[in-house]
């Protein structure tokens, strides 16, 4: 592009964002830091402004926080024009224009897409609809939860031992609530930090009085003849009296509003490059689309080049950050996204944190602490070299582990370290086969290749 | 060598005043290691990542070369070490046992709610200068009240502040490296730590019996998940939390003072808007830190530190001062300036061995720093630079007079 034309473009083009959270406003805030001063658009399906997701599966639950009150703080003026409480529902590429839900058009010259992800329904739409069958993603799943919650329910029912699932089994047992978990794999969190690890979590979740069924799934809800949902029917035969369930299943991207939009969007995200410019179904780069957070997927060169899906807090921050600066530059200014993943969760008194791509590792050795105290540093190892690392209640070390990630240490850890135990060999990290649906792990391995073989392009009907 | 020794600058007196020089020169060779002496790590980044790496201990059972005073068991004469002394899992267990009677999760307002009784001392204190026109600020205000704070916190009584004192001197004595060479001022650190254990055991037997609201109680009672502390690790953490939890504090509140003189604008800014005083104390930790190094740390294996090798058992200098300056991380360091974006420092160490009192410290000197702008009417330093103490590792004026027309 011309020095002139980007001039233009920074001084008096239009931006348009589609999707109104934490990448978006941070995005928009990135935009206007650097300069832009033409005309900014947000456009969210929630009716709210950019809000916080976090707590709303922790101290909302336990009414230490209003889920009305965890909006995000405005780092600047963003002097946008907001388009709240109404979706985009169509991409045309080539005319550069979103379509909206209410049949307005909006035209751009940049486009940012940040449309996230959303909780995975149940899959059966009648027992899904259910009173008392409850998804968590949004501020108004988390206050319906809530009120729930503290109505004190019999038994609460979470399907999915994922992080969600599991802190609002925490926090029901913080609330003293009885509650069933059930969880297709073998132990709680194992999709995202693997059978060893999981074994940690199984402990801790027993011990805390939650009633934990793995190598299950649940075949069915049962409603009374009020509509409310009565019972869990289980794989097992086991029917599970419970007035509350928390389909807790994992996530699906937003990208089927961009069906037939020609990028290079799917199930798994939109492709995009380490600049953050999508891919179209071809896998040739755009160079006017741009994504960012829980709904992109792009290469990391510390993974394999690997297109990695991360759902993690600080990884929509960081990549917003650097679509927004790419978006208004050009060659040689553009910078990379290169962040390292990670991400914390707490349950039952614990804080988890994880750094790196756990689900790469083929093997772990806990370097530090013990998995019988629940306090240690477990590292992941793949091809010889460091891929990862989690700690319980041991978050101080994990810097240490992110720099031998990043200079792809070997591994196994070959040098001694303070509090190392008996148990510090390494062993085969024992995560499930990731062909086997389960809660989905956070991070997602989406392959190598910018355009999928079996993308099949359906054009739309316009 | 035809120059002086670094180490030797680093400590020597006559650099107190204005050590950041010396420190400047020390980035030069980022990894000092002269002759028999430590290894003295100076740039931000490297001191950043030693304070997170599990191969640095903090115990001196893994120095190849230990001092007298710092390998002594319970069988020895003085106290077993304490949790600034030790290594994960017994430095874990015995912080988080101390931090359930101090911090979140267990205690989370415990310091916020003493936020009208700091205030009130700090008044008092002010109040009590009456007609004077005239005083030291480190006698009158910045080591009272930290004392005042401490004593209140533990349960110890104030009025004992005079036999403490003569303990805790040389105990504070003995962690300057300069002394340390000494084997008498060993041996009197020694003496007088086993002499101040021996009397907050006095305390700690009455609390034991009769529990009251502070941390004494709490230490010689406590029952968590992590079980008992011994008698000999209550003691040992006592002597602890009591010596730095104020000594550190004097210095910062002095520190702060005497900066806010020298860089007026702020001064009156503060006294405008007592909301400024988080971002001036964090830009003091940065550019005027109370703890300038830490000089105890080893590595328990061969480590790699920009291309030097720091053979297993060495002892480790962590220059947090140094850091604190380092143009790698800050724009223009040697600047005062409480508005830079990004208020970082290494004032409060990092990692597992991060200040345990940090949130009562920070609101110490922001109280008394506002409380002393808002209510000195045109305070002025009397002699710039103040008289130092002798300490390099505790640094911080041991008299500060100031002149000023009276109070509002």
């Amino acid at each position: 592009m011309s020095a002139d034309h980007l001039g233009q473009l920074r001084r008096e083009g239009r931006i348009v964002i589609v999707g109104a959270s934490l990448a978006g406003l941070r995005a928009a805030e990135t935009l206007r830091a650097e300069g832009f001063a033409g005309e900014l658009t947000l456009i969210g399906d929630e009716p709210y402004e950019p809000y916080d997701r976090p707590p709303l599966s922790k101290s909302v639950l336990l009414g230490k926080a209003s889920p009305h009150r965890t909006d995000l703080p405005h780092r600047r003026e963003i002097d946008a024009k907001w388009r709240l409480g109404v979706a985009a529902t169509g991409l045309d590429l080539s005319a550069k224009r979103v379509r909206l839900a209410d049949g307005d058009e909006v035209e751009y010259d940049r486009l940012l897409i940040a449309t996230g992800v959303r909780a995975r329904p149940w899959f059966k739409e009648d027992e899904a609809r259910l009173d008392g069958v409850c998804l968590l993603r949004t501020r108004d799943d988390a206050d319906d939860l809530y009120q729930r919650l503290k109505a004190g329910p019999r038994r609460v029912f979470i399907i999915g031992a994922g992080f969600a699932g599991s802190e609002v089994a925490s926090a029901c047992r913080e609330m003293g609530i009885p509650v069933t978990v059930a969880e297709r794999a073998g132990a709680p969190l194992v999709g995202a930090l693997g059978g060893v690890i999981g074994a940690v979590a199984t402990g801790l979740q027993t011990e805390n009085g939650v009633d934990l069924r793995t190598h299950v799934t649940v075949t069915g809800l049962e409603g009374d003849a009020t509509g409310r949902v009565r019972a869990v029917h289980l794989s097992d035969e086991s029917v599970v009296e419970a007035d509350v369930v928390v389909v807790s299943l994992g996530s699906m991207r937003n990208t089927e509003w961009l069906n037939g939009s020609g990028l290079g969007a799917g199930p798994r995200g939109i492709a995009c490059d380490a600049g953050c410019r999508a891919f179209d179904f071809r896998g040739i780069v755009t160079d006017d689309v741009f994504v960012a957070g829980d709904v992109a997927r792009s290469p990391h060169a510390l993974f394999g080049y690997q297109f990695l899906s991360l759902e993690h807090w600080g990884n929509a921050v960081a990549q917003a950050q650097t679509a927004a600066h790419n978006m208004i530059c050009d060659g040689a200014d553009r910078r990379p996204h290169l962040w390292m993943p990670a991400f914390w969760s707490s349950m039952f008194g614990v804080n988890i944190k994880s750094v790196g791509v756990p689900p790469m590792g083929e093997q772990i050795m806990i370097t530090q602490g013990s998995l019988a105290e629940r306090r240690f540093v477990g590292v992941y190892g793949y091809k010889g070299r460091i891929i990862a690392a989690v700690s319980f209640d041991n978050t101080r070390w994990l810097e240490f582990y992110q720099r031998q990630i990043e200079r792809g240490a070997p591994f196994p850890v070959e040098f001694p370290t303070v509090d190392r135990r008996p148990e510090g060999r390494p062993v085969d990290a024992d995560f499930p086969d990731p062909s086997l649906p389960t809660h989905g792990p956070m991070i997602t391995l989406s392959g190598y290749s910018p355009a999928d073989q079996q993308l099949v392009f359906h054009p739309a009907r316009h | 060598m035809t120059h002086p020794s670094m180490l030797r600058r680093i400590t020597d007196f006559a650099n107190r005043a204005n050590p950041y020089p010396v420190y400047e020169e020390l980035r030069k060779t980022p990894v000092l290691h002269e002759e028999d002496g430590p290894f003295v790590i100076s740039s931000y980044y490297d001191i950043e990542a030693l304070l997170h790496d599990p191969r640095i201990s903090s115990d001196a059972v893994n120095l190849v070369d230990p001092g007298e005073d710092e390998v002594s068991g319970p069988e020895a004469t003085g106290l077993p070490p304490s949790f600034i002394r030790l290594d994960p899992p017994e430095h874990d267990r015995l912080r988080r046992i101390a931090n359930s009677s101090f911090g979140p999760p267990h205690r989370p307002r415990r310091i916020e709610n003493m936020r009208g009784e700091l205030a009130e001392i700090v008044s008092g204190l002010i109040d009590g200068l009456g007609d004077a026109r005239e005083i030291d600020l480190v006698d009158e205000v910045a080591y009272p009240f930290p004392v005042t704070v401490i004593c209140r916190l533990l349960g110890v009584p104030r009025e004992d502040e005079p036999r403490f004192r003569a303990w805790v001197d040389p105990i504070v004595a003995g962690l300057d490296p300069d002394t340390r060479t000494s084997a008498d001022s060993e041996r009197t650190a020694q003496e007088a730590r086993l002499q101040l254990g021996m009397y907050l055991n006095g305390l700690v037997e009455q609390r034991a019996k009769e529990p009251r609201d502070d941390m004494l109680s709490d230490l010689v009672n406590s029952q968590g998940p992590d079980g008992a502390m011994t008698t000999m690790e209550v003691l040992s953490t006592s002597v602890l939390l009591l010596i730095a939890g104020h000594e550190t504090t004097v210095n910062l509140i002095t520190n702060g003072m005497l900066t806010l003189l020298r860089h007026p604008e702020y001064l009156r800014r503060l006294r405008e808007d007592p909301g400024l005083s988080p971002k001036i104390v964090e830009e003091l930790l940065r550019y005027e830190p109370p703890v300038q190094l830490l000089p105890q740390r080893t590595c328990i294996t061969d480590i790699e530190v920009r291309g030097v090798t720091i053979p297993k058992g060495s002892r480790i200098w962590l220059a947090l001062a140094a850091g604190n300056r380092d143009p790698e991380r800050f724009q223009d360091p040697d600047r005062f300036d409480p508005d830079r974006g990004d208020l970082q420092h290494l004032g409060f160490g990092s990692g597992i061995h991060s200040c345990f009192g940090a949130p009562l410290a920070r609101l110490e000197a922001q109280i008394a720093l506002s409380e002393l702008a808002r209510r000195l009417e045109n305070p002025r330093l009397v002699e710039d630079p103040p008289p130092y103490r002798q300490n390099a590792v505790l640094r911080g004026p041991r008299h500060l007079k100031i002149a000023f027309d009276g109070l509002r």
